[in-house]
């Protein structure tokens, strides 16, 4: 996959999948009617334009389900996955005060949790952040002390957007229906890159995104428990659309779209993860040939297969980055891309600062090939080996 | 959608304008997040900060002024958000993204839709710390336009804060913020001839505003969430497009005057909401007494018109719109009404076989009523 070249770069490999990724062409070809002919309003029901369009989006509905093992009617549309935190975590928070004053997350979750969680303190809630172990893993042991009848919410990602690292989801689930809290799962990253069962798992509340998930940004969902359930406040006030969680036009569109990402992710998962991983194995291998030593960041035997953080001995990752124009990758999490502090997953795991700033994050996805893997673990190598020499004749 | 289809629900939503769809599509070819450095990230920004300016030209702010949302009623909420503790004072005709905000006031208005500016100045002067004013420009049911700059001229004298629900106003009049007076201003793409999923609310330099949405520091850290890259540049496009001599409402503004004077020449009891008052040019909303909304909206639908009760959000409910009652019509009457909205392809042709459609249920019923 090729930059489409305005900056007169031709070829820029794209290993950036978990910042977001390429919308898929049958998504795209899904949604396309939709800015078309069939443009109605999915809350007009006086119409038949806007009845073709509650049809479209109810459908859609029950493709985003049928991937968590939900009922259609338990799926919530958001503008995306900071919607879906934001309404799951402070709107439960906020529901449940009275009785149930405290939330617990982790350290190592996205920025738009740890952001609600901070705002939901500043209004008096009993927040509990808990830290990870070097594996960039939750200590149940932790969890299940922090855990209590007052808890309203416990919120662990999936799987971490920097590192990949999946979490223990059914021993979470467990834990919080033990207790009467709810288990929210921020799983923008883990949907349609491992099974996900909100039954099997015990997940009351999951966030999903579209854009992760090679469908369109602007959309996500936040799937809320009904049995037995889940209640929370509203974060808008308005038309009362998405039986009163979440009021404003729902774009048909863009739900088509997630509704589509999902039937493809269904039918494509085992398939995809296989070849990934393959993928990412040879990178791998090739790296520690060519480019140790070097550090890999997070558990490697729970992870999403698409994800490698990695530490160049000796090598700082901005200088990296800037040697290696033709390879799109990051220091970790989008949002914070502009910032030059080291990432806060990495420091969460025991990760040295100076290690932390020695990180990179480069996500395989679905439209990545053999022989882009192969040129970008050579440019890695020889960069990484350049930028050693020099820093040795540097220091002579 | 199969039959050939006559679509006059334009302030429900609009069909995409091409050079909107044109810009949608290019964008699902863009692979960035707009917040990654690398070159695919550059070019997703680039996407978003043309838009932005495009938005802001619209509406003759500047770009640095635009927060985008998810919508308009994201941005309506993202606005009241900053009211605070100040008391909030609305219009009892505004949208429910407005009028179900904790603790609004509702200005009473006059049979015509409008805002009484005497209440409004009492309330003002009764207010101990300055208020928080949220008023539309125009009415989505109606049309009815308020007199924002009047009102923006009382709010400042009070030393208060005014928010302006623009959303179905902007590309259907000039809109000049600053000529305005207000503070904020939400928009929504999909009234404009833009895609559904994005929208705007500007805000003047210096007015407080509250974060809503947390988490990444998108947006100036004021609307956290990654940028809906596509639906955004689309929205641009819609607003570049739209021509700013305002020659399309004229139109539709004289194809609407002449559809109502059809419509009283067959039934002249129906009452024409809204009528003496400055509306927008492509509204009229209506009702007859004798025809209820449901026997009008079955019939129609099945002659392939499409038109609606009242705002498409609440039109899933039986219960008679607010506006309407506001303004003091009866409420059987109210239940009676019809809206028909053009937009920026609609042809007078449309209205005609509205009223072809409409005439015969009108004469259907009418004979019923003699007979029975």
């Amino acid at each position: 996959m090729v930059s489409t070249g305005s900056d007169g770069l031709a070829q820029v490999i794209y290993l950036d999948n978990q910042a977001t990724t390429r919308t898929d062409p049958r998504v795209v070809e899904a949604m396309l009617p939709f800015f078309g002919e069939r443009f109605g309003n999915p809350h007009s029901v006086d119409h038949a334009y806007g009845n073709d369009a509650e049809t479209a989006v109810e459908a859609a509905r029950e493709d985003v389900a049928a991937l968590i093992g939900a009922e259609a009617r338990e799926i919530v549309f958001t503008s995306g996955a900071t919607e879906s935190n934001n309404l799951a975590i402070k709107g439960a928070a906020r529901f449940r005060k009275a009785e149930r004053p405290q939330v617990v997350t982790l350290a190592t979750e996205h920025k738009c949790v740890l952001e609600s969680v901070a705002r939901l303190e500043r209004e008096g809630h009993e927040v509990t952040v808990l830290g990870v172990d070097r594996d960039g893993l939750v200590d149940l042991a932790a969890l299940e002390q922090a855990v209590t009848e007052r808890t309203a919410v416990v919120s662990i990602m999936a799987a971490n957007n920097e590192i990949g690292v999946i979490q223990p989801l059914a021993e979470i689930g467990a834990l919080g229906r033990a207790r009467g809290a709810y288990f929210h799962s921020d799983a923008a990253q883990a949907l349609g890159k491992i099974p996900l069962d909100v039954n099997a798992m015990q997940i009351d509340l999951l966030s999903i995104s579209g854009h992760k998930l090679y469908g369109p940004k602007g959309v996500g969902a936040l799937y809320v428990r009904r049995r037995p359930r889940v209640r929370l406040e509203p974060m808008m006030d308005g038309g009362g659309q998405e039986r009163g969680l979440r009021s404003g036009t729902l774009a048909p569109a863009l739900c088509v779209g997630l509704g589509m990402a999902c039937r493809v992710a269904a039918e494509d998962m085992a398939e995809e993860a296989r070849r990934i991983t393959a993928l990412r194995d040879r990178l791998v291998e090739r790296l520690r040939e060519g480019a140790g030593p070097l550090t890999i960041n997070g558990a490697m035997d729970h992870r999403l297969e698409g994800n490698l953080n990695v530490a160049f001995d000796g090598v700082p990752a901005h200088a990296l980055i800037e040697a290696l124009p033709q390879l799109a990758l990051s220091t970790g999490s989008a949002c914070t891309s502009a910032s030059v502090e080291p990432s806060y997953v990495l420091r969460a795991l025991g990760v040295e600062e100076a290690t932390a700033a020695r990180s990179l994050r480069l996500s395989i996805g679905r439209f990545n090939t053999v022989e882009e893997i192969d040129e970008a673990g050579r440019l890695l190598v020889a960069a990484v080996t350049r930028l050693r020499q020099s820093q040795i004749v540097a220091a002579q | 959608m199969t039959s050939p289809r006559i679509y006059l629900d334009h302030n429900a939503t609009s069909p995409l304008r091409e050079e909107s769809k044109e810009a949608v599509v290019a964008a699902f070819q863009l692979v960035g997040n707009p917040s990654s450095v690398h070159s695919f990230g550059r070019e997703a920004r680039r996407a978003v900060e043309t838009a932005r300016e495009a938005v802001a030209a619209l509406v003759g702010a500047s770009p640095a002024n635009v927060v985008f949302t998810s919508g308009a009623t994201e941005a309506n909420n993202l606005a009241l958000g900053a009211a605070g503790e100040r008391r909030l004072l609305t219009s009892a005709v505004e949208h429910p993204s407005v009028l179900e905000a904790a603790g609004a006031e509702r200005l009473p208005v006059d049979e015509q839709g409008l805002v009484d500016l005497t209440v409004l100045q009492a309330r003002l002067e009764g207010c101990e710390e300055p208020a928080f004013v949220s008023v539309m420009l125009a009415n989505n049911e109606t049309g009815v336009v308020q007199p924002i700059a009047e009102i923006a001229g009382l709010v400042r004298a009070a030393g208060g804060l005014l928010h302006c629900d623009a959303v179905q106003a902007v590309g259907r009049l000039p809109v000049d913020m600053a000529g305005l007076g207000v503070d904020y201003l939400s928009l929504s793409s999909h009234k404009l001839g833009g895609p559904k999923g994005a929208g705007a609310l500007i805000v003047l330099e210096g007015a407080p505003l509250v974060a809503q949405q947390l988490g990444g520091g998108q947006e100036r850290r004021l609307r956290a969430g990654t940028e809906n890259v596509p639906a955004i540049a689309g929205f641009g496009a819609a607003c570049r497009v739209i021509d700013r001599g305002f020659v399309e409402s004229e139109t539709l503004g004289r194809w609407r005057d002449r559809f109502e004077d059809k419509l009283l020449a067959i039934a002249p009891e129906t009452r024409v909401f809204s009528r003496e008052a400055a509306r927008l040019a492509n509204t009229s909303c209506f009702a007859n007494p004798f025809l209820p909304a449901e026997t009008q909206l079955i019939a129609l639908d099945l002659a392939g018109i499409a038109v609606s009760s009242g705002s498409a959000c609440s039109s899933g409910k039986v219960s008679a719109s607010h506006v309407l009652l506001a303004m003091g019509a009866e409420p059987a009457l109210a239940g009676s009404a019809l809206r028909v909205s053009l937009g920026w392809n609609s042809r007078e042709a449309d209205l005609d076989c509205f009223l072809e459609a409409w005439g015969r249920l009108y004469k259907a019923n009418t004979e019923q009523r003699r007979a029975s």
